[in-house]
């Protein structure tokens, strides 16, 4: 994965000056922000790409014959084509929404609209909240079932119970591609095969992985895939979902307005093919375009290199924490299978506590249940403090962090 | 470090435990909850015949701030009844500088949460809690 756009192969400090924000002092500290699991912060490609669009481009999409209308709709298609060939897909199979919690609540009203009340959806006990919420709500309006896969003492979807949860009333097994607190990469291979057995579909929820680099959704063998753009180092208001065609092209529409339609009359109105039959209204134009900028400047990134640099920082932090007396990790030990989302907690000091500390060392990190309120029932934690990594961190975010964690296990107990 | 808010005043009070635990047969309990955070306070309180406090404990599941007021708040809150108590509120109130005049003891210690606007709610959760109770 050569770079051809921006041109560049890892190299920490070449890929830190593209941050602008990086080099921010607040109350005479450099900021160390770890908390990219909750928001990344956005390389100059993407505030550039933004800006062309609003000073040379701005007007709406689809709609307009002017020059204008064509620039803003040749830069959304294209933004559109720069996620489908980071997702390795067509760009027809590309649908703009509101945000990850956006598209996978698409999916639950329109896929869901196809269920029958006794079908069952397959979660987990480790899901964010986005993907819990959206499929009770389904509940409510059709009668669906819930279940739910446990997960194991190192915060992994236990897939052992998979068989016993699978049936042939499972419809749609949902899960977390990568968890948002424990950092657990899933093991798909074993879900889509359990889910091909019964002819069931797969989501992913792919927010915690898609700012680590490039995918390959059709050798996943699942249907669905939803992320956020603000995780993913591009602008908020803007996330995706992408579908596999004939299950798209069966959904009918989760809102309806402009530009989702075929022909409008007051006795009947017919849809427009996907993906403009989910995308109703007129979208988050810059932000898409922004986000299209994102997926080239992860595109140009040498990720074999930068997930080695993530890693190697999991390692130094989960190194330097187990010094400190009294912090527990929460989550896989091992750097197998995993990304770089690290939870712990530190005996007798409240995650708060350990996050506000943090934050006067010039640490941004997030504390709480991180929307995942079931796994922190599952392990009678009040929470966690987490830290998550992006390619932009560097040893001295880790190192003023575990200096910061030991103030706090000095000073707060 | 400039790390104005753990003061050593307010790690005392959440220190100090003041109140801590349970009572064996409080005449009211009360619990709440902060959605946003997660914190939980449970307040047990015993009543003589004109509603005043003559025991209190708590339990509080959350940050040290939520720990040191709920700490605070039992230190003053005996012999107090529901007005009473509605009192000591303000001077938490004036601490945080959501109202003005000078808070009466022991809550000028949480001056410092003055400035931390996200964490004031934390402080107030044990008064809430104590309100649950005593209604
Ligand atoms: C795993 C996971 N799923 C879904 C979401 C929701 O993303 P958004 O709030 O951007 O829609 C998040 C973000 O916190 C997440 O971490």
């Amino acid at each position: 994965m050569a770079g051809t756009e921006y041109g560049m192969s890892f190299d920490i400090a070449a890929v830190r000056r593209q941050f602008p924000i990086l080099s921010e002092i607040i109350d005479g500290r450099p900021v160390h922000y770890l908390d990219n699991g909750a928001s990344a912060q956005t390389p100059l490609a993407v505030i550039d790409a933004v800006r062309h669009y609003e000073t040379t481009s701005r007007a709406n999409v689809l709609r307009g014959v002017h020059r204008l209308a064509e620039r803003a709709t040749e830069a959304y298609e294209n933004a559109r084509a720069e996620v489908a060939k980071f997702l390795g897909v067509q760009p027809l199979e590309v649908i703009f929404t509101g945000g990850c919690t956006a598209a996978i609540n698409l999916v639950a009203y329109s896929y869901g609209s196809l269920l029958k009340a006794g079908d069952r959806i397959l979660l987990s006990e480790l899901e964010h909240h986005s993907n819990i919420v959206p499929w009770q709500l389904l509940r409510a309006r059709s009668g669906v079932e819930i279940d739910m896969i446990p997960v194991t003492e190192d915060g992994r979807i236990d897939l052992t119970k998979l068989p016993r949860l699978v049936t042939s009333r499972t419809k749609l097994i949902s899960l977390a591609h990568v968890s948002n607190v424990t950092g657990a990469l899933l093991d798909i291979r074993a879900v889509v095969a359990a889910a091909k057995s019964v002819g069931a579909k797969v989501m992913l929820d792919g927010a915690q992985r898609a700012p680590h680099g490039p995918l390959d959704l059709p050798s996943l063998g699942i249907d669905f895939y939803a992320f956020a753009g603000h995780k993913a180092y591009g602008p908020n208001g803007i996330g995706v979902l992408w579908g596999k065609p004939e299950l798209l092209d069966a959904m009918p529409p989760f809102m309806g307005g402009g530009s989702m339609i075929g022909r409008v009359t007051f006795a009947e109105t017919t849809w427009a093919p996907s993906p403009r039959r989910f995308e109703a209204g007129t979208p988050a134009i810059g932000p898409a375009i922004g986000l299209g900028a994102a997926c080239s400047w992860m595109q140009a990134l040498d990720w074999t290199a930068a997930h080695d640099h993530e890693m190697a920082l999991v390692q130094r932090l989960m190194d330097g924490l187990q010094k400190v007396d009294g912090t527990r990790l929460f989550g896989p030990a091992s750097l197998q299978n995993r990304y770089p989302v690290v939870s712990f907690t530190l005996d007798g000091v409240h995650p708060h506590d350990v996050a506000q500390t943090l934050d006067s060392f010039g640490v941004a990190v997030r504390a709480g249940h991180h929307c995942a309120q079931p796994l922190m029932d599952r392990f009678d934690l009040d929470g966690t403090t987490r830290v998550s990594m992006a390619p932009y961190n560097d040893n001295t975010d880790i190192d003023a962090l575990l200096a910061g964690v030991a103030h706090a296990a000095r000073t707060l107990r | 470090m400039n790390d104005q808010l753990y003061q050593d005043r307010i790690v005392a009070l959440a220190k100090a435990k003041t109140g801590a635990g349970k009572l064996d047969a409080p005449t009211k309990s009360a619990r709440r909850d902060n959605p946003l955070c997660g914190d939980r306070v449970t307040m047990d309180i015993k009543l003589d015949g004109q509603g005043r406090i003559t025991e209190i404990a708590h339990q509080v599941r959350g940050c040290l701030l939520c720990q040191a007021s709920a700490s605070a708040l039992s230190a003053v809150a005996v012999g107090r009844d529901a007005a009473g108590v509605a009192d000591i509120r303000h001077d938490a109130e004036r601490a945080l500088g959501r109202e003005s005049g000078d808070p009466r003891e022991p809550f000028t210690a949480f001056a410092p949460v003055a400035a931390h606007k996200s964490r004031q709610e934390c402080v107030l959760l044990p008064f809430e809690a104590l309100k649950d109770a005593l209604s």
